[in-house]
């Protein structure tokens, strides 16, 4: 299957062994994989923020760039909501009805990795190994936007040599929440607090999860705290072999 | 928006008072995160709710389609609201009841405080309310000469201590027992000299203070959780039976309510007598019903007004998206769920009308004037927890989002962001702007972040190359033809 890499633009800037790894294992399963050089953004950032005028650009943008496709993968639970659950709507709302229409028309194709494999390709066995302690936390809006369930776990439980681990309270917000982290940082850090103290008590080696953007909130207060536990966003993990 | 140019500014302005001096959420926030025994408090309390309610709603199979059902029939009544007000005036009167039309607080407060002048008391027994909350009637009456009396356990501990609510089902739950049995010592004259902090002895002692003035109150103050357009019944649910005291003893009752409380007809409190206590306490059903229709002679009290409160609600219902808000039952369940609601406390949302909820309607009341009501929108990561539990599927996240559009227009970092679409805008920006920052990265590794970021969390390192350039360069040829770059 031809599959279209949406990189997402955090990826694309701080974390390339992301998009990187999604390339990696869908290569290994026999796919074709295909990086439209026209993607930029999916304009979450600003919807969530208050400009919805300035993610419209961004939105037809995407739609320009990825129509034309059966498939398309996003690594990123935050985009692939974003995308999936906005894009036609804040376009109907912005009153142009032609790209709302084309958004719609497009973003049911749109996927986040875990569905793509478990849901499009049918496999929950990516040939992966990974022998180390692992706990998993579900980002929000891979948890209740796309509700993920436990796609993600399903996936990690057939990885080689992993120890998996249940994660406290996990459904709990990490505190990111995009400008919400800047805007009411007391309040994010505090939320951060607690879910780095969740992590340690699994004793996890890795704490992984779906959205690096997350990832980049709860390791960057696990850096801090010199814990000792690293972050990998789940494709990395399922990239990794012998 | 500014007095000048908001054209609702002089509407708002008497609709529900802002706190004086009230600062912004996030300023707020700071002290009361910093509260060990707020947070201590806080957790506690919401976990438990929480897990009670998540167990009361799996015991029912149907609850997604109750929920769907109670969202349908409060859109349907808030698109017919004209309709079934006029019903409703119709059926209390002629059951015996008087019904007022208040267009704001000022209006509601004012028609309150004649109404119990016009009975010769100077004081009240209050049923506890949201609406009169709202309006701030106890402090407009005190204006007039005339004392209210919370008798809700939680409200009356909050009135003792000079306090505001924290929370809309447990006003009290930022303070445990130890620190009620203190206020109880020194503020409730009746209370025993070796008070404990056992519930069951803070109850009583709180029983001993309210029962005296149950039986000497003429008027009653309360709000409605229902009324039923067709047959003029007003409800009130509660746990505590001090409700029903209030309800039946006095000689008059005056009841202020929401318009957006009303139900076309008795059939459909099958639906919200579900959702509600489950969501709310946790119970299958709750202790206390108190349904009336106008008064009934020799039974309860003699005269009834219904007061029909606006205070802004036409002006939320006109907003296609913010219209939502007025499907709310006022459950609390989604600020037992708030991760922010339970580090940030009840009062930094500087309305009685806090956590998720609040942070959707205050602004849209109020409008966004002042420094809480416009940072009310930023306050919450949009983590969904809300909308998962709210019972009448108020999408609160998406409101937040509609509510922040209109916020965002007077903040300086609109620049900002405007610059940031237009870099996202063209990949050829993006991918300069990688590698600026790629070749940054050995000229300053700690470029200067923001320290709101920088405080607590370190800052991942900068990559070498792009995920775009490494595709560049590995697969530059295998770019797919379709692709128009």
């Amino acid at each position: 299957m031809k599959i279209a890499l949406f990189a997402t633009c955090v990826n694309d800037t701080l974390y390339p062994g992301t998009g990187k790894a999604v390339v990696r294992i869908l290569e290994r399963l026999g796919h074709q994989v295909v990086f439209p050089e026209a993607q930029t953004c999916c304009g979450q950032m600003h919807l969530n923020t208050g400009y919805p005028d300035q993610a419209m650009p961004l939105i037809r943008s995407f739609t320009d760039t990825f129509e034309d496709y059966d498939a398309v993968v996003a690594p990123s639970g935050s985009c692939a909501a974003m995308v999936r659950d906005w894009h036609g709507k804040t376009a109907a709302r912005q009153g142009d009805h032609r790209l709302a229409e084309r958004a719609f028309a497009l973003t049911p194709r749109v996927y986040e990795l875990a569905e793509l494999l478990v849901d499009v390709l049918g496999v929950t066995d990516v040939g992966a190994v990974f022998p180390h302690r692992v706990t998993y936390h579900p980002t929000c809006h891979g948890l209740r936007m796309l509700k993920l369930g436990d796609k993600p776990l399903r996936l990690l439980r057939e990885v080689e040599g992993i120890d998996l681990v249940d994660l406290p309270d996990a459904t709990e917000c990490c505190g990111f929440g995009g400008t919400f982290a800047l805007k009411n940082a007391d309040v994010s850090a505090a939320m951060c607090a607690d879910k780095t103290a969740a992590v340690k008590q699994t004793r996890a080696e890795v704490l992984c999860a779906v959205d690096n953007s997350c990832l980049m909130h709860i390791g960057g207060t696990l850096s801090r705290q010199r814990s000792g536990v690293r972050v990998m966003h789940l494709a990395e993990i399922l990239a990794s072999t012998r | 928006m500014s007095a000048t140019t908001d054209p609702h500014a002089d509407a708002t302005a008497t609709r529900m008072p802002t706190y004086v001096g009230m600062p912004s959420f996030p300023k707020a926030a700071h002290e009361a995160v910093a509260d060990t025994r707020l947070r201590r408090n806080l957790a506690h309390a919401t976990g438990t709710i929480r897990e009670r309610r998540a167990a009361a709603v799996t015991e029912l199979d149907d609850w997604a389609e109750l929920r769907d059902a109670g969202k349908r029939i409060k859109d349907h009544t808030l698109e017919y609201l004209g309709h079934y007000l006029r019903m409703l005036e119709e059926k209390v009167t002629a059951a015996g009841g008087v019904v007022h039309w208040a267009r704001d607080a000022a209006e509601a407060n004012a028609i309150v405080a004649r109404l119990v002048k016009e009975t010769g008391e100077t004081e009240v027994v209050k049923v506890k309310s949201m609406a009169t909350q709202e309006i701030g009637l106890n402090e407009a009456l005190a204006e007039h000469g005339i004392t209210a009396l919370e008798t809700d356990l939680a409200e009356l501990i909050v009135q003792l201590a000079d306090d505001r609510p924290s929370h809309i089902l447990v006003p009290a739950i930022h303070k445990n027992r130890a620190e009620i049995r203190d206020l109880f010592s020194h503020r409730m004259p009746s209370a025993p000299a070796d008070l404990t902090d056992e519930p069951a002895d803070l109850a009583e002692a709180a029983r001993r203070h309210l029962r005296a003035k149950f039986l000497t109150a003429k008027v009653a103050v309360s709000g409605a959780n229902f009324a039923i357009a067709d047959t003029g019944t007003v409800l009130v649910v509660e746990s505590e039976g001090n409700g029903r005291m209030c309800l039946t003893l006095p000689e008059t009752l005056i009841t202020v309510m929401g318009v957006e409380k009303l139900l076309p007809t008795a059939r459909d409190l099958e639906v919200f007598l579900q959702l509600l206590p489950r969501s709310s306490t946790a119970e299958r059903m709750n202790p206390y019903t108190s349904a009336w229709t106008g008064v009934t002679p020799g039974d309860g009290p003699q005269n009834f007004h219904l007061v029909l409160l606006d205070n802004g609600r036409t002006d939320v219902r006109d907003d296609e998206v913010g219209r939502q808000a007025l499907r709310c039952i006022r459950c609390s369940a989604c600020l037992n769920v708030c991760p922010v609601y339970a580090r940030a406390g009840g009062h930094a949302y500087g309305s009685p009308y806090p956590g998720p909820i609040g942070a959707i309607l205050s602004p849209q009341i109020r409008g966004i004037g002042s420094k809480v009501d416009a940072s009310l929108p930023f306050a919450s990561s949009l983590c969904g927890a809300c909308y998962e539990v709210c019972p009448v599927a108020i999408d609160i996240p998406e409101v937040l989002v509609h509510l922040r559009a209109k916020a965002a227009k007077k903040l300086p970092e609109k620049a900002v962001m405007k610059t940031a679409a237009w870099g996202l805008r063209s990949p050829a920006r993006l991918a300069l702007g990688q590698f600026v920052a790629g070749k940054a990265r050995f000229v300053a590794p700690h470029l200067q972040f923001p320290r709101a970021w920088a405080d607590t969390r370190d800052l991942p390192a900068l990559p070498k190359e792009s995920f775009r350039a490494w595709w560049k360069r590995t697969r530059g040829d295998a770019t797919d033809p379709k692709d128009g770059s």
